[in-house]
């Protein structure tokens, strides 16, 4: 377990030390491949110059898959990825400092508004491109909970009840009558949340909200709405706290979960844990596009959070990239040519295949990625 | 006055080896050298006021629409930093300065009392290589920048405090202060108080050991011969002698304690009261690392209340070097 907190703490050095320097790195060299003939072949695309985004940390290792992925494919392009916050990123994007904004949040109708000043002709707008599931996790290695099988089973109201300190110990009779198989142990609950502003708070919260009903009486925001517990900065900090005590209880990205247990919680009449395929289940049943005006561009997702349909993880967390149809100052259409480019790649099925496997995101579902191409289709015609 | 009277000869001396040159040619040259360095002085000393003038203007500036905004603005954008819990400013910053004062408050107060004893024992006690070996192992602290001594904080004090904590917690819990539940990790207003306190020894050590070294030999010889014991000596020689000194290397450390951001960004889980149970969990934050947690994810209202906290931050840290200008001012006075 000493072991464990260590290699956290490795992780956590190598997020908060090095967050912004790894963005920079994606000049990953493309690998030459042979065609039928023998030739080296390098896939040479028409992109080329260098072309900055910022937002979200949330999608930051997504983002630099996709970097080296684009960049493979066009070898005349260099991309960075500047992974300041959801904010930071929006507001470098409506200064026109970057293309293309990462965030966790959609677009304000007053950030809509602005957009105006750096996209030509109409407002931004923005595609969902990076789903992945919060998992509620806990440490409890003593009492054999922390295998990849093994999950508890929470309903939302115990939850609820667990993040407001009304229920503090592992025994207690109401997480019992949930998981009737296990031995649970007598120890203090130690509810541990972020302490900085967050998209995971965001969608736990509004998952909490609709689920949970009168049992949670807070509003969902990005930041944690009361003292209980422990806070901690940043998914890495979360989950090194997590591992140096035993009893903890928190929430993160499933992939960042590794040698915890997760929660399986209460949908409808079973209990689902935190996987790819119940998270896709989710995307592909659950999650539909919020309605826009006629001609708007934006794409913008509604998640069900109160699910009863079996099989889907209702906690989900979106993050969408912000562009414009057109930008103003662009010479001969550059930057439009490469926002093209790049959306079209994430949509496609090596982008999703890309994000997948390197950053544990769920891949869209077909009629998200058809409302997708719709958009980005646009971009570009006059 | 010493230094002066030990000046003049080597201006003499400086003018005995001129004298070769016509002595136009000496006044000229000595003239634009003296010109030059004046100048330069000049220039370092107005760059340091205008750096200040640049802070306090960029501060005020960007703090601006935190007052003048609209209301509904600036209580949401309170409400989005605080989860929930207020929206006025001066209940958002309120708790913020307490906890900022009370960490940087309470790891100056464990720092100074060993710190003097370093600076004492290095000046007065240990023998001489000691004392030559201690000094040089001060300053390499002094120079560990802070995300070291909040890895180390983080990844080895957390863990190993708990414990101990929750002994402290036991046999003393009947004292407000520390009165359970404790927090397991132990990432608490003591823990990382004591992380910071280790953090600024060093600063104010190394400063303490230079005025203590500085204390005049012959009263402490006098006093020895009065028959005076090696701590009266101390008391009534060197300490009475170092007392303004001391406060200024305490504020050089406070100051230090005050700013502290990485430490306290990896080290506290943190909470928004005016909670005195120093060994809780989530009860204060500093502004300092509450501008670092919220600043990524803030809009542009939430970006200037933050740079108003700092505002407050910036007020404070020159509220509490005024002050001990004012105390050192009329402990050298007396």
């Amino acid at each position: 377990m000493h072991k464990n907190a260590f290699a956290r703490g490795a992780a956590f050095v190598l997020a908060l030390t090095i967050s912004v320097g790894l963005a920079a790195c994606g000049d990953n060299q493309p690998v030459p491949q042979h065609n039928s003939q023998g030739q080296v072949e390098t896939e040479s695309g028409h992109i080329v110059g260098e072309f900055a985004g910022s937002g979200a940390s949330s999608q930051q290792s997504a983002n630099e898959a996709w970097i080296a992925g684009f960049q493979y494919r066009h070898t005349g392009a260099r991309i960075s990825y500047d992974p300041a916050g959801s904010g930071a990123g929006v507001t470098a994007f409506l200064n026109g400092s970057v293309i293309w904004a990462g965030t966790d949040e959609p677009l304000s109708d007053d950030q809509v508004e602005q957009s105006k000043s750096v996209c030509a002709g109409s407002s931004a707008f923005e595609l969902p491109v990076y789903v992945t599931p919060i998992a509620l996790a806990y440490n409890l290695p003593q009492a054999g909970l922390n295998k990849p099988n093994r999950h508890l089973n929470m309903d939302p109201v115990t939850i609820a009840q667990i993040f407001q300190g009304q229920i503090t110990r592992w025994n207690d009779r109401r997480l019992a009558e949930l998981n009737p198989d296990v031995e649970l142990p007598d120890l203090a609950i130690t509810v541990i949340h972020r302490s900085d502003k967050s998209g995971t708070t965001k969608s736990l919260l509004k998952y909490m909200e609709a689920s949970a009903g009168p049992a949670w009486p807070y509003q969902p925001g990005q930041n944690w709405p009361n003292d209980i517990g422990q806070g901690a900065k940043g998914t890495a900090g979360l989950v090194m706290t997590l591992t140096q005590a035993e009893g903890t209880f928190g929430y993160a990205d499933v992939a960042q979960t590794n040698g915890l247990g997760t929660v399986a919680v209460r949908v409808g009449s079973s209990y689902v844990p935190a996987t790819e395929q119940t998270a896709a289940a989710m995307l592909e049943h659950k999650v539909t596009f919020k309605p826009q005006g006629a001609n708007s561009l934006r794409k913008v997702l509604d998640v069900d959070y109160a699910t009863n349909k079996a099989g889907t993880y209702p906690i989900l967390l979106i993050s969408y990239d912000v562009v414009c149809k057109a930008y103003r100052n662009d010479a001969n259409g550059k930057k439009a040519d490469f926002a093209k480019s790049w959306l079209t790649y994430l949509e496609s099925d090596s982008g999703q295949q890309q994000s997948a496997s390197n950053a544990g995101s769920v891949p869209l579902s077909s009629n998200i990625r058809q409302g997708f191409a719709h958009s980005v289709r646009e971009i570009g015609v006059a | 006055m010493k230094n002066m009277a030990s000046s003049q000869p080597v201006n003499n001396c400086k003018s005995n080896q001129v004298s070769s040159f016509t002595e136009a040619d000496a006044t000229q040259s000595g003239h634009l050298a003296d010109r030059i360095f004046k100048i330069l002085a000049w220039t370092a000393g107005i760059v340091i006021f205008v750096a200040l003038a640049a802070v306090t203007l960029f501060l005020i500036l960007r703090a601006l629409p935190a007052f003048t905004g609209s209301p509904a603005d600036r209580a949401s954008a309170l409400d989005a930093l605080s989860g929930g819990r207020v929206t006025s400013f001066l209940a958002y910053v309120g708790p913020l300065l307490f906890g900022t004062v009370i960490i940087a408050g309470l790891s100056l107060l464990v720092a100074f009392p060993i710190s003097v004893g370093i600076a004492l024992f290095i000046t007065h006690y240990a023998p001489r290589k000691l004392s030559t070996l201690l000094s040089s192992v001060i300053d390499l602290l002094a120079a560990i920048p802070s995300v070291v001594y909040g890895l180390w904080g983080a990844l080895i004090v957390v863990p190993a405090i708990t414990g101990f904590w929750a002994w402290v917690a036991h046999y003393l819990g009947w004292i407000p202060l520390f009165s359970g539940p404790v927090a397991a990790p132990a990432r608490s207003v003591a823990t990382v108080a004591l992380v910071l306190a280790v953090m600024i020894v060093p600063i104010i050590t190394s400063v303490a050991r230079d005025i203590c070294a500085q204390a005049p030999r012959l009263q402490q010889e006098a006093a020895l011969a009065l028959g005076a014991t090696k701590w009266e000596t101390i008391r009534l020689a060197v300490l009475p002698f170092a007392k303004s000194g001391l406060i200024s290397a305490s504020m050089l450390g406070l100051g230090r304690a005050l700013g502290e951001t990485m430490a306290v960004l990896m080290i506290l889980s943190p909470g928004f009261s005016y909670s005195l149970h120093l060994l809780r969990a989530s009860t204060s934050q500093t502004i300092a690392a509450n501008i670092a947690s919220q600043f990524p994810e803030a809009n542009a209202m939430g970006v200037a209340s933050l740079i108003a906290t700092g505002l407050v931050l910036f007020l404070i840290t020159f509220l509490v070097n005024f002050i001990a200008r004012r105390i050192t001012g009329k402990g050298s006075s007396k």
